[in-house]
């Protein structure tokens, strides 16, 4: 899933200062899910920012709604009735939601309430790990279902480089070296003679490297 | 191995020398001085001088014009290459610079991660991995043209390298990487410094019983240590080193002010034992803001004259 | 027991300290509470396993919040105790109204007034 993490509250403060009437827009996917943007979260933002609000001698009303999603339109529609009551909305949904409100709501500013970080898995309650990158060409076939190019520092493709020590990258030793898990999965699944199989040179075109992307799929389309 | 470009130093190795090279860090500046002093100290001692390249991540001259002032004094470069800061457009294109002043060795390397440095806020690029641009050496010399496919006029004569580090982990594939490194073209290696002789040994010897050594030459790499606290530095603070326990040991029972002296004696005795191993084509002596001492581990390490090829 | 305690101090009966969310905190705050108590098992002993463990996590949060946005993180806090420990609760009561005391009133309710006014 996207991954992502609060805004510090001093910043959300500062930018949301001048909206007298501001709607909390929560998602209840990905960022639900990482404990960022939820209905949850909504609703701590929302009293959080009212009491500061007060304390400040400034009146506002906060709303508070969680959509199911705001990167699909027929979701991010069930708030048009509605829109129009704010001079601002914060989105807390990742930054594709907080864009395609935007895009939606051309006269209300949209404002961001999370950092979008990284496409994750939750490790356990609490820890979320990049596990991709979306680099549009996945080799994860080659390479024992480890990506070099989300989990190496330096998305080497033929590794491990010098600096791998005991597991380890060599920018923190709370990260594990890519090329030593991909060598022990390959050790596992008794594949290691594929080691010495040189990787081509990535095309990264299909990178962010090509411009701004986007999938077609003819068949679905009507 | 024959030899197949005006390198001097290939032409060295290829006549069974043991070669000796050595390395310069440009200043972190634009004064050519920073360079010019350096290779003055080590340039009839060695046959060719390695020029590091933005190395441990900080800004420095770049590796390309330093080389270039070498070239001008007469001296034989090596171009270090790391794949961090430059795209394969940019390292074509430095490779054809170098190549207009007539350089004819490269070294390819991954380079330290930019958040050891001086720019840790910055985009790394890794484009190409180090393998990757041993490759695209070997293809733009031997096919003369570039990536693209498009021909190049007056392709780049280069003899390329690779590094190699017998210590780093894990050490059950530091020889699959050495052949790995082969394939992808690498025609000489400069090892991590080497202070567990042992395992160097030993790490020699899996290289020649895959008949390795016969395909790409050695050089293995020396840098005499200053004082105990730079063997204990070494030892503990830099990935991939090792150092024996002994060697700290001995430096630290040597008074202080005679602990640089060890040192060079300890680096010339692991230079006289390793010119006897199978395989080890010579020696890459980094003495980094050493250099004065150069001169001397290559003369009481009995290398010194260096031999005059044409 | 029929022990003392300040008849300032409101009580809100959960199952668990569990239950306890951190919007629910918040919310108290919102309503003009001075001060947040939130009461649960000896840590270990609770009889939902980890209900306490969850509620301290939520009480650190609201303070650090409360912190942030100038209400005072001094006036959320968790106390630990067994349930026949009587003279022990009447204690922490005093405890929290002696130091919410001292920190003053809730400045929402201040704030309110003005904005009344």
């Amino acid at each position: 899933m996207i991954v992502a993490d609060k805004k510090p509250i001093e910043e959300i403060i500062e930018t949301t200062r001048n909206f007298k009437r501001l709607l909390i827009l929560g998602c209840n996917e990905c960022v639900t899910v990482c404990e960022a943007g939820g209905k949850k979260e909504v609703g701590i933002l929302a009293s959080a920012l009212r009491m500061n609000a007060l304390n400040q001698g400034r009146e506002v009303k906060i709303d508070e709604i969680t959509l199911e999603r705001q990167c699909d339109h027929e979701y991010l529609e069930e708030i048009r009735n509605v829109v129009d009551q704010y001079d601002g909305i914060l989105s807390i949904a990742c930054g594709v939601g907080v864009q395609f409100t935007a895009e939606k709501y051309q006269a209300t500013p949209v404002l961001p309430g999370v950092n979008t970080k990284f496409m994750g898995a939750t490790e356990k309650r609490g820890l979320w790990v990049e596990r991709c990158q979306g680099c549009g060409q996945c080799i994860l076939a080659t390479t024992g279902g480890i990506c070099p190019v989300s989990r190496c520092a330096k998305r080497l493709f033929n590794g491990p480089c010098g600096g791998s020590s005991n597991g380890k990258c060599e920018i923190s030793k709370e990260v594990d070296c890519a090329w030593q898990l991909i060598i022990d999965r390959m050790k596992a699944l008794g594949t290691l003679e594929d080691y010495e199989k040189l990787s081509p040179i990535k095309d990264w075109s299909t990178d962010r490297a090509g411009g701004p992307r986007k999938v077609v799929r003819e068949d679905v389309q009507l | 191995m024959t030899v197949k470009t005006p390198s001097k130093l290939e032409k060295i190795l290829a006549a069974g020398h043991l070669a000796v090279t050595s390395e310069c860090g440009p200043p972190r500046g634009s004064d050519p001085e920073g360079i010019t002093r350096k290779a003055e100290m080590i340039k009839d001692h060695v046959d060719a001088i390695n020029i590091t390249d933005n190395q441990t991540s900080m800004t420095r001259m770049c590796s390309l014009a330093a080389c270039i002032r070498l070239k001008l004094m007469g001296l034989e470069p090596v171009l270090q290459m790391v794949t961090r800061d430059r795209n394969r457009l940019a390292l074509q294109s430095d490779i054809l610079g170098a190549a207009s002043f007539d350089i004819h060795n490269i070294i390819c390397l991954s380079g330290d991660h930019n958040s050891f440095g001086d720019c840790a806020k910055g985009q790394n690029v890794h484009d190409l991995d180090s393998l990757q641009l041993v490759q695209t050496v070997r293809y733009m010399r031997d096919e003369g043209k570039f990536l693209g496919g498009d021909e190049i006029k007056r392709p780049p004569e280069m003899f390329v390298g690779a590094a190699a580090n017998p210590f780093a982990d894990p050490f059950e594939i530091r020889v699959p990487r050495l052949a790995k490194k082969i394939a992808a073209g690498a025609e000489f290696i400069q090892t991590q410094c080497i202070y567990n002789l042992d395992k160097f040994e030993e790490w020699m010897k899996l290289a020649c019983d895959r008949g390795l050594t016969e395909k790409v030459y050695i050089l293995a790499g020396m840098t005499p240590m200053k004082s105990a606290g730079m063997a204990r530095y070494m030892k503990n603070r830099v990935p991939g080193m090792d150092v024996p326990d002994e060697l700290v040991k001995r430096l630290a029972d040597t008074p202080k002010e005679k602990q640089a002296e060890e040192g060079i004696t300890i680096c010339v005795e692991a230079i006289q034992r390793l010119k006897e191993v199978k395989g080890v084509a010579g020696f890459h002596v980094m003495a980094i803001e050493w250099e004065e001492k150069v001169p001397e581990i290559i003369e009481r390490a009995g290398l010194y004259p260096r031999p005059k090829v044409v | 027991m029929r022990l003392n305690y300040p008849t300032n101090v409101k009580i809100i009966r959960v199952p668990c300290t569990g239950k306890v969310d951190t919007i629910h905190i918040l919310r108290a705050f919102e309503k003009g509470a001075d001060g947040v108590c939130v009461i649960g098992c000896m840590e270990g002993d609770c009889h939902y396993n980890s209900g306490n463990f969850r509620a301290r996590k939520r009480v650190e949060q609201v303070s650090h919040l409360l912190e942030q946005i100038g209400i005072g993180g001094e006036r959320v806090k968790m106390f630990n105790l067994s349930s026949g420990e009587g003279p022990r609760f009447a204690q922490y009561a005093v405890e929290m109204t002696e130091r919410v005391t001292a920190l003053g009133p809730n400045p929402i309710k201040l704030a309110r007034k003005r904005a009344a006014a």
